[in-house]
């Protein structure tokens, strides 16, 4: 017997989660060993300076345990992930984890702004493209889909503060998430809009969406385009299917027919993509973090490879590999929700 | 003379397609009285749903009215825009379509959908919409109507997806309905209470009803007119009666004789000018088998359990002597195409054994049977003509292939030599070999396949529905070339199918598949003359013959 819908999905959920620890872990012993392999030493770049004796390196390398045999060193890895700890950057000289739960609202709430103003425009784009294919309009929005995808997101993402901070001077100069001089609301989520928002400062929201929009929609313009060709594609079959032609024949209104009936088909190959867009920006938004000083995880993780700091790195692709996991899921859930034969399967 | 409640004035319709203007429809006349049955005929490609589609006005994008008038109620239909249309479509007019499954959205539940109909043409409230979708689904006698007021399209068989949507259809009471193949791809029996229960339903509300189809049978028994479209163009009208007593057109006739009926002999399907060509071969009576011959597929008590479920076969048993061919009939989900696969060994038998030719072949693993010496002796024709060939294999690589794999012959001319011998066998014409897959007419895919199948000189072929797909005419001729091939090479045949008219034909033995088991079995003829248990009673009756037919009954 079928169990019914959420129920079953949240089942298969769980099963999705226990199945894909096998892989959070395999990740996790590949990015170590991959660490260890490449070229530069810690100790080197850690020592006091250029004329730091052997003796000295010597000595950072042991009490950074580097001495031990690689083997010995994965344990000893594992059993402090296994208690939580993620060990502790040389950079920052904090604790990973810390700098982890500093840095990740600022990126999570970037990655969403930025899927959410995507999603807002490439579904009424392909929409819009499916419903007149060939038309001028299905070219246009093809344009501006290629013009998207062929201008890197640092590229794009230096023409708007161009634009908008030095020509217009509409927008806020492009150092971070909040004005240097502004009060930051007391944390609760991290994200600071919502922490405005829960402090009901209004002005300080208004101050930290004006400083979201450019990175937002800098990577925002970079998704546009797969999300909206796929919006178009399944659109377009949607369309063309015999339980659209069914509604045209018993009359139902325009908007019922394309919302309702089509749409709501069409949508469901969007929100797989929807997810793999928002997993690949998470970890590829580290130029736009660049360009526009944001303090997020991405350019943390850069910051940390490029001085061989191993347990940041290792930290920032545990997280993301979680994350996709926590991703795929919640795509699963929704899909289950949204689609009734799923469930069956 | 009542007055017509649709008339269709010298219909033009065509599409346009990247070689240019395809005509579709070329100067269609006929008139729907109210209340009326009018029965739609032909092949594929005549036009016939083209025409429907263009009366209800759901034509693709590509397709438009290039000439004459659809007046329904006096009123130009060909002329409507905008709210007019909807005022139309699934109030004054509806449809319904082929494959009923598609038909509904998949993920809306169908006691909204058919709300959805109610509420475009009624301003009442939701719950009164509710209320009339669960009244509806009463009258087109859905079980348990408020259970499957919440259920899926994919919850649902397909006889009873076709209910809801002709509960979709009928919402608004409209004047005319038009069905498109509306129990195409049903079992017979469920086509048969599909069909009376629209023609129930068409009578109690004064429906008149277009019925749309490639089944003569079918047109002759709901139906008082027929009109025969062929390429655009209606060539006959007349009742069902003296379209089968005197069919006037030569394409009627074809269409006639090609309709099996319950006493049509394979030689019948097909008029005089064609049936010339094969007659030489036809004559040749088979060997009896002398006796102690061993046969040549004996099978014992075969049974298969997929995952957890029922048994999907069980305790299935039968033999085929060479030279034999033996009907498998049954309805969807009795397990005739399960037994089939198993018997070719292209899947395991939870239990049981098949012997070929004196050896047990039922415990080699499916995966390891191509190794087997007998894979070259069992071969198989598959349902879809269009799916079961390689869309990137010419028609020389599909027939080659398995005589390279099976007989081990390499390229040359040779190989050359025995594939145009074998499509010289199954009459396909040589220059088309070249040709890929999407380049060949559906017979002659139907041939590639079949030609496929014979290559490596197999004494056992086994045939899934291997003309459900076909047009009638077509069907007629891979009839008729299967008894050739049969007589003139004794394979046995194992035809699998839910046409029992064409297995009574073609087989000299028929077996009757339910639920995984076998209800009753014996000589073609006699089973099907006095069947023994009440369903294979019910499968004869259900079947439309075209004898049955409704005028028929009034001209008594």
């Amino acid at each position: 017997m079928v169990k019914t819908g959420l129920g079953a999905t949240m089942v298969r959920a769980g099963r999705r989660l226990l199945s894909s620890l096998p892989a959070l872990f395999g990740v996790l012993v590949f990015t170590f060993l991959l660490m260890r392999v490449l070229p530069g030493d810690p100790a080197v770049f850690f020592a006091s300076g250029p004329n730091a004796g052997k003796e000295e390196i010597e000595l950072i390398r042991k009490q950074m345990g580097l001495d031990k045999s690689v083997p010995e060193q994965l344990v000893f890895y594992l059993s402090d992930i296994g208690r939580g700890n993620l060990g502790r950057s040389m950079m920052t000289g904090q604790p990973v984890l810390k700098d982890l739960r500093e840095r990740l609202p600022a990126s999570l709430e970037l990655t969403f702004t930025a899927l959410l103003i995507a999603l807002i425009a490439a579904v009424p784009l392909g929409v819009i493209a499916a419903l007149r294919p060939g038309s001028a309009v299905d070219h246009g929005v093809r344009l501006f889909c290629a013009l998207g995808v062929c201008v890197p997101t640092f590229v794009s993402g230096l023409l708007l503060i161009y634009v908008f901070y030095y020509l217009l001077g509409l927008a806020p100069d492009p150092t971070g998430r909040i004005d240097v001089f502004a009060s930051v609301p007391p944390q609760r989520t991290g994200f600071l809009l919502i922490d405005f928002l829960l402090a009901g400062d209004f002005e300080g929201w208004w101050a930290a969406c004006k400083q979201l929009i450019l990175p937002a929609v800098s990577m925002a313009l970079f998704v546009i385009a797969p999300l909206a060709r796929i919006t178009r594609a399944s659109m377009l079959v949607s369309l063309g299917s015999d339980f659209v032609r069914t509604a045209r024949s018993v009359g139902l209104s325009w908007h019922k027919v394309v919302v309702t009936y089509a749409l709501r088909n069409a949508i469901l190959p969007v929100i797989t993509i929807a997810g793999i867009v928002f997993s690949t920006m998470l970890g590829a938004n580290v130029l736009v973090e660049k360009v526009f000083s944001w303090p997020g995880v991405a350019s943390y993780a850069l910051d940390a490879l490029l001085s061989s700091d191993y347990a940041p790195v290792q930290g920032f692709v545990l997280l993301m590999a979680g994350i996709f996991v926590l991703v795929n899921l919640i795509v699963d859930v929704c899909y289950g929700i949204a689609d009734p034969r799923v469930s069956i399967e | 003379m009542s007055e017509d409640l649709l008339r269709i004035d010298d219909l033009h319709v065509s599409f346009s397609t990247r070689r240019g203007l395809v005509e579709a429809v070329r100067g269609v006349t006929l008139t729907v009285k109210a209340g009326e049955m009018l029965g739609l005929v032909g092949e594929s490609g005549s036009g016939k749903s083209v025409t429907g589609f263009a009366t209800t006005r759901l034509l693709d994008a590509a397709g438009r009215v290039t000439g004459g008038k659809i007046l329904f109620r006096g009123q130009d239909v060909t002329k409507l825009r905008g709210d007019d249309l909807r005022q139309l479509q699934g109030a004054a007019m509806s449809m319904i379509f082929q494959n009923p499954r598609a038909a509904l959205n998949p993920i809306r539940a169908i006691g909204l959908q058919i709300a959805d109909a109610i509420l475009t043409h009624k301003r009442i409230s939701k719950d009164a919409a509710r209320a009339e979708a669960l009244e509806l689904l009463r009258a087109v006698q859905i079980r348990d109507p408020e259970a499957r007021m919440n259920a899926y399209p994919h919850e649902l068989s397909g006889g009873m997806c076709q209910r809801v949507m002709i509960a979709i259809a009928i919402s608004c009471n409209p004047a005319l309905l038009i069905a498109d193949e509306p129990t195409t791809g049903l079992d017979v029996t469920t086509q048969k209470v599909v069909m009376d229960l629209l023609a129930e339903i068409a009578a109690a509300r004064g429906m008149a009803t277009i019925l749309i189809t490639h089944d003569l049978g079918l047109a002759a028994r709901y139906c008082r007119r027929i009109a025969v479209m062929e390429r655009g163009r209606i060539v006959e009208e007349a009742s069902p009666k003296t379209l089968f007593r005197a069919p006037q057109h030569a394409y009627t006739k074809r269409l006639v004789a090609a309709s099996p009926t319950a006493t049509s002999r394979i030689e019948d399907l097909v008029t005089e000018e064609e049936r010339e060509r094969t007659a030489a071969v036809v004559s040749k009576p088979r060997p009896v088998p002398a006796h102690g011959t061993p046969p040549l597929l004996e099978v014992r008590k075969l049974a298969k359990r997929f995952d957890q479920g029922s048994a999907a076969v069980a305790d299935f048993s039968m033999t085929i002597a060479g030279g034999e061919s033996v009907g498998l009939v049954g309805e969807s989900g009795s397990g005739k195409s399960t037994t089939s696969r198993m018997i070719c060994r292209l899947i395991d038998p939870s239990e049981g054994d098949i012997v070929f030719d004196g050896q047990s072949i039922g415990h080699v693993a499916a995966r390891d049977f191509h190794r087997s010496r007998f894979r070259k002796d069992i071969q198989m024709v598959f349902q879809d003509p269009n799916e079961s060939l390689n869309p990137r294999y010419t028609a020389f690589d599909c027939i080659a292939h398995p005589l390279m794999r099976l007989d081990g012959m390499r390229g040359g001319e040779a190989l050359r030599k025995r594939v145009e011998e074998c499509a010289e066998r199954v009459g396909l014409p040589l220059d088309l070999l070249p040709r890929f897959p999407h380049q060949l007419s559906g017979g002659q895919k139907a041939r590639v396949g079949i030609a496929r199948a014979i290559a490596c000189r197999p004494r056992l072929l086994v045939l899934d529905e291997p003309t459900a797909a076909l047009d009638v005419s077509v069907q007629a001729v891979v009839l008729q070339l299967l008894d050739r091939l049969r007589r003139e090479n004794d394979i046995a045949l194992l035809f699998v199918s839910h046409d029992l008219n064409v297995v009574r034909m073609l087989c000299d033995r028929t077996i009757v598949l339910r639920n995984g088991g076998i209800v009753e079995q014996g000589e073609s003829r006699a089973l099907f003359d006095n069947p023994k248990t009440d369903y294979t009673r019910k499968l004869v009756e259900a079947i439309p013959h075209i004898e049955t037919g409704p005028a028929l009954a009034a001209a008594l």
